[in-house]
This record gives structure tokens, C-alpha cells and sequence, in this order.
């Protein structure tokens, strides 16, 4: 007979190694794709670059060589030719990676910066609109939703339950525009920070940032804890179901301390990859919610590169949105098999 | 056939599904119906004023008019048109996609199995929208690939559940029956597994067309729909740009609320559907104990024992 | 010295469409200290129902509407829910049907014994608690070091013990052992039956065996009480019940069960099917499928009680005469 302890340390350590091993996978793949998608371009780069026609074609050639653009895209034959096998590789595509390992992603089309520094200096802002309304999404949408299985059947129930519906039913912009059109007298609407306010002008600036805050992030957690919330809904009500939980009202516990001590940690569990599942969609939030309340965050930045075809500068948002995503569901992966002493590779 | 006859039947008696099912008419009727229900040919070309740029709702407007003059109401009617074709056909290619994918991959197993859905996950990593948007900017605007970039996302998860359920169906009785009798494999997939697993994959697809709309007016609201027609998620877009400082809700909301309506129409046929394929009838052991005892003999009761008076011989 | 007194228990279940079905009626019987008491009738026949009335854990849809369960000097079904809640596990255990199934899967076996400990307040410290949840264990026939591990890292033998030292964990004077053996190999069902043997004679229990297996019954139990349709058909020692059988019910189900002396006779299954809840018999629930009965109107009409047809031996028939 197998020992049952060894067995399982096995399996979770293969759990964890595919899981890894997929992720890595996904992220080169996503890396060889942002490449390719861009190269696909019909027409000539260059005329994307510039837009005056009366470049000369001396000019052109010399964008051509400064972006890399007169070399092909990947495999060099006339450098295998001339070169030996290093020459074959002397590519756009080659470029691309040995840039992106030295943390560079190009220049924006639109305004010369820098794509990394654009990125750096924006990110925080989107880290802090979705971590705020993701965290109180998260918050609520359990208790609701423990609520709603406790008083299941009641008028209480139906009614999240409908609210669960509606809010399934209606798109992130347009719901921020309704508050939009709701709060605009009282709340700010647009931008992080009122004109004239400086970082330097300290706590007054950080309230005005806070009040800015508001309405986008109001946004996200209405129209996101309502997942949240039907699902713990569901994994509680599925949960109470269980035999082990018949025996722990035979053992006299009462129902706070079932709840407490056996139903919460197994109705939890599937939240975890619940959130890991929608944090895609809260990626797709967040651009939304950027664009309809201007709040100057990678989101916004993305929006604003597809109104101007700023290629370089959409790669790297792109880039940056998958990587946090398949990043973020390892995480979860890992963090369900720390807690679920059950789990197998499936 | 006289499984789905059931559904059918049970379906029509849901509250829910009917209140679903005539939202969705409406807008159906809207779409077919639009060039005799809309009081103004959006496609025409206005004469207008400054007067008319996004002029408050009056007797001849409804509605009020656009950034451009024209009826608001009329382009709401012919919005219909490009939500339901988006909605339907998205969800239509997802579902045939995922159906695929899903039986194959559940039906052989191993090593098929395992690449078909390294595939699918590596479609579910990718956030949704970011691609989409990536897509269409690089490879250019037009119903067709709206669509077709939609359905490319949206058949990951009919696809799972497909598979799942496949496999559940494939050590059936019935199933091993039919391969001990010398079925081929494609007659066991079409003829034994798929009746079974159709009405979970209709029940996907429904949702799916709340889904793909939704995705489509995102789509055209961030300015990468089809400039050639009338939808929902463009007039949105205009409106946005040029009528949210003039608060001109006239123009801002309906679409909107429209998106919302056919949205949640679907939802509700689909949500009923799921109640009946997906039946999950548990009562849990936590509820109220005091209904337990009802006890009629007459005797001192305490205060945490409520009895309720016998309700039936 | 009489521990549990059920005396004209009914219970009912709430249909979906609102209908009361009698799942139990005017059942009574006696559980005793040292004793065992076998509850045995076909699936269906409410002996479940029964058990779960005692400790007041009947699901949603059931209704308690008649009897008394008197213990230790008071009626269980009047007293408040949080008086229940001290009774149960202390006074009563159950080890529930699919004991499989009882563990919650995330947390260690060891943890849950210790849980019942602390609930009770059985020992003082954690380490006490701890300490016995490997000896409770240990009675049962597992390392005690195991209850560091988790339920699914058990074979199902395994979890049914454990699910019973847990159920010990009180030493609870009272052991409801709800078909402890179903779902298990008969190799395995033999072990637990023997370990139930053992825990009994050790520790005194009164044990309450709910199957519908005569020969564990036959085996194991003090007394019998013979369930059909919801009502008490015959309650009697063991030996009665086996070498005397009175009614028309139990002398069938002894005829069905094959008997090891006679291995060429034929099972004599009894035909027809057990009584509907929603579609019960005014009279004797047995009377459509009873071979004595022959229509009598008595039968047909009247549900006979449960009457003491000699010391020691009850039944409720109609046909057969009292002492």
C-alpha cells in the first residue's frame, strides 16, 4: 500500500511545476504574438511613423535603420549567408527580445516618450483604482452573498439575486457614464486631480486624488461584487449541503459555529479561482472605467494609443495587461493549493 | 427531441423566461421591422442648423437629435439590427467552435485532449478586452471581424464545459453499450453523446449572445466598430465625445439602456434555461429550527421552540 | 434503569407541493444502558427519519407532530434548541449513514475529534484535547499519528472508524450507528461490526444499529424493533424475533434472508413494493402485500398499535392475539 502522505507531497509538487511551467509558456507565447501581430501590419511602417508625405526618402531610410525597420523580420538569410548562423538572426524579431530583456518597448508614434517611462509613471494609478474596487468588490460581494444563501428563498435573496442579473447585463462604460451623469455635480468626473493642485501641496492633494477616486472605482466594485456575490452564494448553499455539515449540528454546534469553523473555508475556495477567472474581465474594467472618467491610468493610455494607432505604445500596454493577468492567476493556482489539502493535478 | 420538448415546455412556464422572451421580441421586432418603425432614415442626409445639434426631445424627435442632427429614435431602431446580428452570429461560430473543441477533446482524451485545452487555457489567460482591442486596431474595422474576434475569445468556455461533461457521459452504461456493439467513434459523439450534452451547450450559447453584445457595443463605444453602420456602442461613442458636457441624455442613455435591455432579455432566457438543464435543488442544514417541532398536544412551550399550529392532518 | 424513552412518535415530511406526508407514526421504544437495540426494516421505512427526530436534525421539510423523547427526566422534543445542543453528541452520537462523507475534506481528522472535545468541554487544554483524539483512535484501530492527515488520505474503512471515535469522543451513553456498513466490502463491514461489539461490551454503550441487515441484527443486538411503513410491526428481544416472529412482516423477512443451514432453498422475496408516502394505506401499511390478511376488513381499515402480545414481545397485527 502506497504511504499515503508521500504520495500527495508528489502530486502537489507536480500540480505546482505544471502550473508554473504553463504560465511561462503562456507568457512567451503572448511575447512572440505581440511581436508578430504588429508585423502584420499592411503597408509601410515607416508611413505610420511619419505622417508628412513630402518625406524624403533619404529621411525614410534613416527612420528605417533607427527603428530597426530594414532588416526582416525573422530569419535573415543574407546575414546567414554573409555571417554564419549568428547573422540569420540578426532580425527585427531578434531585436524585439533583446530589447524587451534590457526592459525596453519601444518609442510611442505619438509623442517620442518612451514606452516603459509612460508605463512606469502610469501604472500606480491603475493599480490603485483596481485594487480599491476589486478589494471592496471582494469585500462585499462575500458578505452579500452569504447573506443571500443564509435567507435563501426570502425576498432579500431575489432581491440580489436580480441584482446579480441586471449588473450581468449592463457594460462597464455605460454604467460608469450613468453615475457620471448621476454624481457629476457633486463628485469630480474627470482626471486624477483638479488643475493647480501639486503632489507638494500634500494632504489637500491626496483628499482631491481620493475624491477623484470615487466615482471610477464606485464603478467597478457595484458592477463586480455582484459575481462575487452569487458565486459565494452558490458555494455556501453547496456547502451547507454537505454531510459534514449535518455532523457538526449532531455534535451541538450552533449554526454561528458551523459556519464559522466548517462552511466559510470550503465556500471560500472556489472564490479563489472565481477571482483569478474575472481578473481578466476587471482588466477590461479598468480600461473602460479610464476612458469614461479620463483617470490617466494604463487603461486610458491604451485607449488613447487605439484612437491614435500608437502601435509601440499598444504593444506595451498589451504586454503589460497579460503579463499582470497570467501572473496574477498563478498566484491564485498557488495560493488554492496551499489551502486545499485536496488538490491533484487535474 | 422529446427531451427538448420538455425544456420547451418548461421553459414557457417560468416567470423569468416569458419576461425574457418578450424584451427580446421587442428589440427583435425593432431590428426586421425598422425601416417602417423608425420615423426618419438615419442613412439620409440632413440639412441642419446649428439649432439641431443635439436638440432637446420635441414632438417631431422623440428622442432629440445627435451630434450630427439626426433622430436619435430612428438610429436607436436600426442599432437593433447590428446587436442582435453581432449577439447571434459571435455566439453561433463560439458555439460551434467550443462544441468541437469540447467533444473532441473530452471524447478521445490523453494527449489531444490535454493540447486542445493547454489551447483553451491559454485563450482564458489572455484578458479579453486588451486583445480584442489589439486585434481590430492592427487589423482594421468591420462587422465581420468584430465578430469573428469575438467568437475567437468566447468559445473557451463552452468548450470546458462540453469536455466535462463528455467525459462524465462517456462511462456511461448506454455509451459502452454502443462501443462493445462496434459503433464507430463518430456515431457515438453524434448520436449518443451530443443529444445529451445540447441542451447545456444551448444554455452557453444563450448567455453567449449577452456576452458578444455586450462585447461589440465595448468594442465600437472605444471607437473601433464598423464606421459604416449604426450600433449602439457607436452612437454611445459619439455621444460620449461630444453630448456629456451638454448633459444631452437624450442621446447618451437610450443606447444604453438599450444594451441593457437586450442584455438582460437574454440573460433571463438564458438563466431560466440553466435552472432547468442545471437543476441544483439542495436544501442546505442550516435553516431555521423552529419549524421542526409541531407538536399539537397542548403542552408549556419555551421560547426558543416556536410552535407553529399542526398545519395538516 | 431506562435511559431514552420514545413514546408515539410521528413525523411528517412537507412536500414540494405543500402535502404532509406521515413519514413516522405513533412509534415507540426503549433504549437502555449496556443494551442494543437493532432497528431494522426495508430503505424507506423511516427508521432514518427516526433517528434524526431524536437529536432534532431532520432536513428542511421535516416535521415533528407527535410523541415525546423522554431523557434524563425531561422531553427532548419540548426543550430549547441550545438545550438540544448540549444534549447532542454528549448524551447522543450519531454516526451517520455514508459516514464517508461526514469529515469535512479541509481539515485534519485529528482537528474535528477535537473539536467535539472542546465543544463539550471534555478536557481542559488543547494538548488534553489532542492527546485524546489519538487515543480515541487508537481504540478504533488507527495509528494515532494519522489524525494529523486529512480524510481523503483515509480508506473508506478507515474514515467510517475514525467517524465512530469521533462519535465517542464524549463517551456518550447513547451510539446511533445509521447503517454503519453499507458502501463498505464485506471483509471491511466484518471489522466494524466487530469494533462496534467491542466499544459496546467496553464501554457500556446503548447501541442503536439501524439496518437492514438481519444478520448483523442477529449478531449483535440485545432487541429488535421492526419497522414498516413508517409504524412499529414487531419489537421483541433478538431471539424472539428470530425463533417467534409474530408478524406477518417479520416472519417474510426472516424467509428472505438466505440461512446458511439451508443453502438449496429458494429466497422468498415478498412481493410488491413498499408503501408510497403520499399514497399510505388507511390500515395496516402492511396489508397489500401481507399473505394473512386475505382482505380482512379490520386489516384494511384500522392501523394496529402496538400491543404486548407476551412479556417482552410486541406487535401490532391485527391477527395475532394478545396473551
Amino acid at each position: 500500500m502506497r504511504r499515503p502522505c508521500q504520495d500527495i507531497t508528489v502530486q502537489r509538487r507536480n500540480y505546482l511545476v505544471r502550473k508554473i511551467s504553463f504560465a511561462i509558456l503562456t507568457l512567451i507565447l503572448v511575447i512572440i504574438f505581440n511581436f508578430f501581430l504588429f508585423r502584420i501590419l499592411p503597408g509601410d511602417p515607416v508611413k505610420l511613423i511619419v505622417h508628412s508625405p513630402r518625406m524624403t526618402a533619404e529621411a525614410q531610410e534613416r527612420i528605417r535603420t533607427t527603428f530597426g525597420l530594414d532588416k526582416p523580420v525573422w530569419f535573415n538569410l543574407e546575414g546567414l549567408q554573409e555571417r554564419g548562423i549568428l547573422g540569420a538572426f540578426d532580425t527585427q524579431f531578434t531585436a524585439y527580445l533583446f530589447n524587451l530583456l534590457h526592459g525596453d518597448l519601444g518609442v510611442s508614434f505619438a509623442t517620442r516618450q518612451n514606452v516603459r517611462d509612460l508605463l512606469q509613471e502610469r501604472v500606480w494609478r491603475t493599480v490603485v483604482l483596481v485594487a480599491i474596487g476589486e478589494i471592496l468588490a471582494i469585500v462585499i460581494g462575500i458578505m452579500l452573498g452569504m447573506i443571500a444563501a443564509w435567507r435563501r428563498g426570502t425576498n432579500l435573496d431575489t432581491g440580489i439575486l436580480l441584482f446579480g442579473l441586471f449588473t450581468w447585463a449592463m457594460p462597464t462604460f455605460f454604467f460608469g457614464i450613468i453615475l457620471l451623469m448621476l454624481c457629476g455635480g457633486r463628485l469630480p468626473i474627470g482626471g486624477m486631480v483638479t488643475p493647480g493642485l501639486k503632489p507638494e501641496d500634500g494632504l489637500a492633494y491626496w483628499k482631491d486624488v481620493g475624491r477623484h477616486l470615487i466615482l471610477p472605482t464606485l464603478t467597478l466594485t457595484i458592477l463586480y461584487l455582484s459575481e462575487y456575490m452569487l458565486i459565494m452564494r452558490s458555494s455556501v448553499v453547496e456547502v451547507l449541503s454537505e454531510d459534514f455539515i449535518l455532523t457538526a449540528k449532531a455534535k451541538g454546534m450552533n449554526a454561528f459555529q458551523i459556519f464559522r469553523d466548517h462552511a466559510m473555508k470550503n465556500a471560500m475556495l472556489p472564490m479563489i479561482t472565481i477571482i483569478a477567472l474575472t481578473l481578466g474581465y476587471t482588466v477590461g474594467g479598468a480600461i473602460q472605467v479610464e476612458t469614461v472618467f479620463s483617470w490617466p491610468g494604463i487603461g486610458r493610455l491604451m485607449y488613447d494609443a487605439v484612437q491614435k494607432r500608437d502601435y509601440p505604445v499598444l504593444q506595451g500596454t498589451f504586454l503589460l495587461f497579460a503579463v499582470s493577468v497570467i501572473a496574477a492567476n498563478l498566484i491564485a493556482d498557488l495560493l488554492y493549493a496551499v489551502l486545499d489539502p485536496r488538490v491533484k493535478p487535474d | 427531441m422529446d427531451q427538448q420538448k420538455r425544456i420547451w415546455s418548461t421553459l414557457r412556464r417560468k416567470p423569468m423566461a416569458l419576461v425574457g422572451m418578450g424584451m427580446l421580441a421587442v428589440v427583435i421586432i425593432m431590428a426586421l421591422f425598422a425601416p417602417w418603425l423608425a420615423p426618419y432614415d438615419p442613412n439620409k442626409r440632413v440639412q441642419v442648423t446649428p439649432e439641431d445639434i443635439l436638440a432637446p426631445p420635441d414632438a417631431q424627435h422623440w428622442l432629440g437629435r445627435d451630434d450630427a442632427g439626426k433622430d436619435v429614435l430612428s438610429l436607436l431602431i436600426y442599432g437593433a439590427r447590428v446587436s442582435l446580428i453581432v449577439g447571434f452570429v459571435s455566439s453561433f461560430f463560439s458555439m460551434f467552435i467550443g462544441t468541437i473543441v469540447g467533444l473532441t477533446a473530452g471524447y478521445y482524451g490523453g494527449r489531444v485532449s490535454n493540447t486542445l485545452m493547454r489551447i483553451t487555457d491559454f485563450l482564458m489567460v489572455i484578458p479579453d478586452l486588451p486583445l480584442m482591442l489589439v486585434i481590430i486596431s492592427v487589423w482594421g474595422r468591420g462587422l465581420w471581424k468584430i465578430i469573428l474576434v469575438i467568437s475567437l475569445l468566447y468559445w473557451t468556455y463552452t468548450a470546458r464545459l462540453v469536455r466535462s461533461q463528455v467525459i462524465s457521459i462517456r462511462e456511461r452504461q448506454f455509451v459502452l453499450r454502443a462501443r462493445a456493439l462496434g459503433a464507430s467513434d463518430f456515431r457515438i459523439i453524434m448520436r449518443h453523446t451530443l443529444p445529451q450534452v445540447m441542451p447545456l451547450i444551448i444554455t452557453m450559447a444563450v448567455l453567449d449572445i449577452s456576452s458578444s453584445i455586450i462585447a461589440e457595443s465595448t468594442l465600437s463605444f472605444l471607437g473601433l466598430g464598423d464606421p459604416t453602420l449604426i450600433s449602439w456602442g457607436m452612437m454611445l461613442n459619439f455621444a460620449f465625445e461630444r453630448a456629456v458636457s451638454r448633459m444631452a441624455w437624450w442621446f447618451l442613455l437610450p443606447p444604453g439602456f438599450a444594451i441593457v435591455w437586450v442584455s438582460l432579455s437574454i440573460i433571463l432566457i438564458g438563466n431560466a434555461l440553466e435552472e432547468i438543464v442545471n437543476p441544483r435543488l439542495k436544501t442546505h442544514h442550516l435553516f431555521n429550527p423552529r419549524n421542526m417541532i409541531s407538536l399539537a398536544t397542548g403542552k408549556p412551550r419555551l421560547v426558543e421552540t416556536e410552535l407553529q399550529p399542526e398545519a395538516e392532518a | 434503569m431506562t435511559t431514552l424513552d420514545v413514546r408515539d412518535l410521528s413525523v411528517q415530511y412537507i412536500s414540494e407541493a405543500g402535502a404532509a406526508l406521515q413519514a413516522v407514526e405513533g412509534l415507540s421504544f426503549t433504549l437502555e444502558q449496556g443494551h442494543s437495540l437493532g432497528l431494522v426494516g426495508e430503505s424507506g421505512c423511516g427508521k432514518t427519519t427516526v433517528m434524526l427526530s431524536l437529536l432534532r436534525l431532520l432536513p428542511e421539510a421535516g416535521r415533528i407532530v407527535g410523541g415525546q423523547v423522554l431523557f434524563d427526566g425531561r422531553d427532548l422534543l419540548q426543550i430549547s434548541e441550545r438545550e438540544m445542543q448540549s444534549v447532542r453528541w454528549k448524551k447522543v452520537a450519531m454516526v451517520f449513514q455514508g459516514a464517508m462523507n461526514a469529515l469535512n475534506p479541509v481539515r485534519t481528522v485529528e482537528s474535528q475529534i477535537v473539536e467535539a472535545l472542546q465543544l463539550h468541554n471534555v478536557v481542559n487544554s488543547s494538548k488534553d484535547a489532542r492527546n485524546r483524539a489519538g487515543e480515541l483512535l487508537e481504540l478504533v484501530g488507527i495509528t494515532a499519528k494519522r489524525g494529523k492527515q486529512y480524510p481523503h488520505q483515509f480508506s473508506g474503512g478507515m474514515r467510517q472508524r475514525a467517524v465512530i471515535a469521533m462519535a465517542l469522543a464524549c463517551n456518550p451513553p447513547i451510539l446511533i450507528a445509521d447503517e454503519p456498513t453499507t458502501a463498505l466490502d464485506v471483509m471491511i463491514q466484518a471489522q466494524i461490526i466487530e469494533l462496534l461489539e467491542e466499544l459496546q461490551r467496553e464501554l457500556n454503550l446503548c447501541l442503536v444499529l439501524v439496518t437492514h441487515d438481519l444478520g448483523v441484527v442477529a449478531e449483535m443486538c440485545d432487541d429488535v424493533l421492526v419497522m414498516y411503513g413508517g409504524t412499529a410491526a414487531e419489537y421483541a428481544s433478538s431471539d424472539t424475533i428470530f425463533n417467534d416472529p409474530l408478524h406477518p412482516y417479520t416472519q417474510r423477512l426472516l424467509k428472505a434472508f438466505p440461512d446458511i443451514a439451508e443453502p438449496g432453498s429458494d429466497l422468498a422475496s415478498i412481493p410488491g413494493n413498499p408503501p408510497r408516502l403520499d399514497d399510505l394505506p388507511p390500515g395496516c401499511r402492511f396489508e397489500p402485500r401481507c399473505h394473512a390478511s386475505n382482505g380482512e376488513p379490520l386489516c384494511v381499515k384500522q392501523l394496529p398499535a402496538l400491543v404486548e402480545i407476551a412479556p417482552g414481545h410486541q406487535a401490532a397485527c391485527h391477527l395475532v392475539k394478545g396473551a
